[in-house]
């Protein structure tokens, strides 16, 4: 079969076509709208997420392989999609009235949005490194302009720039790992590599590729110590970015990691484990002591997000089902309320530059409602039951536990002991002491209404009544750990 | 249709839960409907448990009214709650401290009364949840989100220093617990290997067979997670913080049941599933609650603070629970379960007194008092009973259940077990000198401070939650029977168990059991 013959299969790429398409038409429909009327435009984002949620819906259950093996739609990419679009409508209800706020309401946020989406979806689908590359640069493209959004905040500014410059680097990384593992194992995708791996041992420039993957994506779901970038890029950017920031980037990050380490690296597990296993652990101290300390609550978000990705790589280092489907039910929750705890705090936040911890002292007498979701937020991250958080963490850490990483699961839970205090310290600002400022009268618009109904159902559900979601987890993990062997052999790039 | 064919414990268990729904859209100014409703809530909760009390099989050992339903069915986790006659006590124990803690809160907490009694209401389910659970990884849930509403009772409703008292009073419990949480997921893959199915159902979980090593290292990580809560000996640093920070009803709630759920995760989870580790390390937990019993009383008497006094007698009375417990003998174990209801009673009810004081002076030295007596007598008689039951005083509840508590310890076969019983006979001692010093120089004497001739004596509402409990101090010291009659059957339950694994049969307990006990009924 000749491999340049077109092996299209549009449908299996529905839903990325349609956000893509909407973000050009959003581009370009911009500057016909005056600012006034600009807030139509995320309407129209809303209405593109929404058929591209329908078309995945329709495509749900299907196992197509396709594009010369660059491309699969499967459960696990099915599930990626259902996320990514999640996430990106969470982002657009929370952002509107923020961004409308700062005076940044422009198309191209919507557009941006949109794009960094079908670039996430991307990287979940894709099985040849190249996709993936791909997927992650419009993805990472898109948030780099997202985060210095606010042309004139000088902190904005910093932030896009520290973002890129490091994002670009890593980038660099991760490409050079991809060179090497295609100059040794003489394929792309992850069916010809784990070909390639079962076959025999592999040379030493091959695990030196893999040191350069895992030094790619640790950048991008903010592992230490390739955290450098995250509370800066955190705290600069916009927060409605921010808050898609956290979730999005790391989500696929991990969606990408998982599958090329499960899918294609599983037989040589025992080589990339224990590196894993360090930065798990370092990724988990470093993110939460530094979060004590933190005065800033959108920096003291981010180190709680590295600490979060420390957990969450406990699911590649199990490799097996049960911490696979942990890692994807782990990422549902955490984005479920990550966007909880930032749309309240913007919603709290002092007008101006006021992040500050402190300012949020006392909100609970004036904001009775809002400080209880934050409460329920905070709590989930910290982990207690009956919320999301001590579902997840319970998950993976349980996972650790069977597959005898009970070190692992103890220095999880010890460090879970450590967040507590940091996430409760904004509960005692909110209830326990005084205020020390007015805080403004508050309109919650629609759009931030639906937001935070969303993420509080789903913190609450995934708390009390998971069973729905953890079997949706543990059906779609399954293709990662059974690879079709003739299907590498036949269409690899190997045979230009 | 019979009561039996009702989910009556989940009932029970969620009443407060679903009661403090409503309050959520009640105007936060309507303050006298809101303590009005948590109170009818609470009643309406205890009257409910009753009807437990009234359809226990008393001679059963084994778990009664259990429900369960499939709730995470992948990972065999489910609704599962029942009660035998350990947890029987403790649960209604919870459900009559429910009324009288928010009666006690009336004109205590004036602010955000409607947040308060929120928090009182969701911390009683929580209670209750953990005394009743028989999923692990359901208790689990119960045990963790408990703390919330404690710390939140602490930290928002609390005195001076309660920020601290409060992320104290959760760091070390938090700290204790993540322990236990990979100790639960650690057994419950075990039972998968060994029984091949996965469950986080206590039932099965008991029929594991687990090797002594490893037993030894899941009894310390439980302990840990316990012995935070009791507290014992060397973990209480926290009580006598959060104690002297919490408001009235914490304490109360803090004091009469929060710290039963550490003792009673010993006789739950430690002693029937690791038995082999629970019988070698007895003499170490003798050394840790005899410790306890010494150290809490000694500390008790230089107290300058009335508060502070009583918490610290409290390391002391668990100290006689937990020594109970580990003696391994029915009449120590029901001992120790019975001064666990008495320990509730009798502190649960010295705080409230306490707290009474505190509403009139705002102080709590006991310096700042002295000569009460004259100016409010009926006061002082319900304070002398409750002290002297605290003390210990036959015919009141707290003799019976230290009587029991020493001597089982004494006839127990646990090596240095005649030891420990008479140094923790010597805390009885102690305690006669730090409580009757404490009422000596608080009601006794010449009133010294001019502000204490216009303090008021008690009044209606004050009876009416002080009476029922005097009523059931003196009910246990008079006939305890009506108590340990329940409990027996599972009580020996574990003593068979334990008796088995130390290689004897099980005739001597029931033999010194029928000597020992006989005259009860």
């Amino acid at each position: 079969m000749d491999p340049l013959s077109m092996d299209l299969n549009l449908a299996s790429i529905a839903p990325e076509i349609v956000i893509i398409l909407c973000g050009f038409i959003i581009i370009l429909l911009d500057p016909f709208i005056p600012y006034e009327k600009k807030r139509y435009l995320s309407y129209l984002a809303l209405l593109g997420c929404s058929v591209a949620i329908i078309f995945t819906f329709s495509l749900h259950g299907k196992r197509i392989v396709s594009f010369n093996n660059m491309i699969a739609l499967d459960g696990y990419s099915t599930f990626f999609d259902y996320l990514f679009l999640l996430i990106a409508i969470l982002s657009i209800l929370i952002a509107c009235d923020y961004i409308e706020e700062e005076r940044i309401l422009y198309g191209e946020y919507f557009a941006l949005i949109l794009f960094a989406t079908s670039g996430m979806m991307l990287m979940a689908k894709g099985v040849s490194l190249i996709i993936i590359f791909l997927g992650l640069e419009v993805l990472s493209l898109s948030t780099y302009i997202l985060a210095g959004m606010m042309k004139r905040d000088l902190k904005s500014n910093e932030a896009a720039l520290k973002y890129f410059l490091l994002g670009a680097f890593s980038s660099a990384f991760l490409l050079y790992g991809i060179t090497l593992i295609y100059g040794t194992a003489g394929s792309i995708d992850i069916f010809g590599i784990s070909q390639y791996l079962r076959a025999g041992s592999p040379s030493a420039l091959f695990f030196a590729g893999v040191a350069f993957l895992i030094v790619g994506f640790g950048f991008k779901v903010a592992a230490v110590p390739f955290h450098m970038w995250t509370p800066d890029a955190y705290e600069g950017a916009p927060t409605s970015v921010t808050a898609f920031m956290s979730v999005g980037p790391k989500a696929a990050g991990f969606a990408a990691f998982l599958r090329i380490f499960i899918s294609a690296l599983l037989p040589i597990v025992s080589d990339w484990s224990g590196i894993l296993w360090i930065i798990a652990v370092l990724t988990m101290f470093v993110g939460n002591v530094a979060a004590l300390v933190q005065e800033n609550i959108k920096r003291m978000l981010a180190y709680s997000s590295i600490a979060h990705a420390g957990y969450i790589t406990i699911g590649i280092i199990v490799a097996d089902e049960l911490g696979s489907s942990g890692l994807l039910f782990y990422l549902l929750s955490y984005t479920l309320m990550n966007i909880g705890v930032f749309t309240v705090a913007i919603l709290l936040r002092k007008e101006g530059e006021g992040y500050e911890i402190r300012d949020y002292a006392g909100a609970s007498i004036k904001h009775p409602i809002l400080s209880l979701l934050m409460t329920v937020f905070l709590l989930s991250l910290a982990g207690f039951p009956p919320t999301a958080g001590f579902m997840s963490k319970f998950y993976i850490f349980s996972a650790a536990v069977k597959k005898g990483y009970i070190g692992l699961a103890l220095i999880g839970v010890i460090n879970s002991g450590i967040s507590v205090y940091y996430y409760l310290r904004v509960v005692v600002l909110m209830y326990m002491v005084e205020p020390s400022r007015e805080f403004r009268p508050l309109r919650v618009g629609v759009f931030t209404s639906i937001a935070l109904i969303i993420s509080l159902w789903g913190t609450l559900q995934l708390g009390v009544y998971p069973t729905g979601i953890i079997n949706l987890a543990r059906s779609v993990v399954d293709v990662l750990f059974y690879i079709p062997l003739n299907i590498g052999s036949l269409f690899s790039i190997k045979a230009f | 249709m019979g009561i039996r064919d009702l989910p009556i414990l989940s009932i029970v268990i969620f009443m407060p839960l679903l009661g403090s729904l409503p309050l959520f859209f009640v105007k936060k100014e309507r303050v006298e409907f809101i303590r009005g409703w948590a109170l009818f809530v609470t009643i309406l909760t205890f009257f409910t448990s009753l009807s437990l009390y009234f359809n226990f099989d008393q001679n059963s050992a084994n778990f009664q009214f259990q429900e369960r339903i499939s709730w995470i069915h992948e990972l065999g986790i489910s609704y599962h709650v029942g009660i035998d006659g350990i947890s029987l006590w403790l649960l209604l124990l919870t459900t009559f401290l429910g009324p009288i803690t928010v009666l006690c809160s009336w004109s205590a907490i004036m602010e955000r009364v409607r947040d308060y009694m929120i928090c009182l209401l969701i911390l009683e389910t929580g209670i209750l949840g953990v005394f009743s659970s028989l999923d692990l990884f359901l208790f689990y849930v119960f045990w963790e989100s408990q703390l919330i509403p404690m710390y939140l009772l602490i930290g928002i409703w609390g005195s001076q220093n309660r920020i601290y008292a409060a992320l104290k009073f959760v760091i070390y419990t938090m700290a204790g617990s993540l322990m236990m949480l990979v100790a639960i997921m650690y057994l419950y893959f075990y039972h998968k290997n060994q029984a091949g199915f996965f469950s986080m159902n206590l039932l099965d979980l008991y029929n594991l067979n687990i090797p002594y090593s490893i037993q030894l290292i899941l009894f310390i990580a439980f302990f840990l997670a316990f012995a935070f809560k009791v507290p014992m000996f060397p973990f209480h640093t926290w009580l006598p913080d959060a104690h002297v920070e919490a408001p009235t009803a914490g304490s109360v709630i803090l004091a009469g049941i929060l710290l039963k759920m550490g003792t009673y995760g010993f006789l739950r989870f430690n002693i029937p599933m690791f038995t082999e580790a629970s019988i070698n390390l007895a003499p170490f937990m003798y050394i840790l609650a005899v410790t306890g019993i010494i150290y809490g009383a000694l500390v008790s008497m230089v107290q300058p603070d009335l508060k502070k006094l009583v918490a610290y007698s409290s390391v002391s009375h668990l100290g006689f629970v937990m020594l109970g417990i580990f003696a391994f003998t029915v009449q120590g174990i029901q001992g120790g379960i019975l001064q666990m209801v008495n320990h509730g009673l009798s502190t649960g009810a010295l705080f409230l007194i306490v707290g009474i004081l505190y509403e009139r002076r705002h102080t709590r030295l006991i310096a700042h008092f002295g000569g009460l007596s004259r100016v409010i007598p009926r006061f002082a008689a319900i304070f002398m009973i409750v002290t002297l039951s605290s003390i210990g005083l036959p015919g009141l509840n707290g003799f019976v259940g230290e009587f029991l508590i020493i001597l089982g310890t004494f006839i127990s076969s646990n090596p240095y077990s005649t030891i420990a019983a008479i140094i923790a006979a010597s805390g009885v001692i102690f305690a006669a000198v730090y409580m009757l010093w404490m009422f000596q120089r608080v009601m006794f004497g010449v009133v010294t401070h001019e502000e204490n001739r216009y303090i008021k004596d008690l009044n209606l509402r004050e009876f009416a939650y002080l009476i029922p409990v005097l009523l059931f101090i003196i009910w246990i010291g008079i006939y305890p029977a009506t108590f340990l009659r329940p409990m027996e059957g599972s009580v020996k339950g574990i003593v068979v168990t334990v008796e088995k694994k130390m290689g004897k049969g099980n005739s001597i307990v029931f033999a010194v059991d029928k000597r020992i006990t006989g005259d009860w009924r």
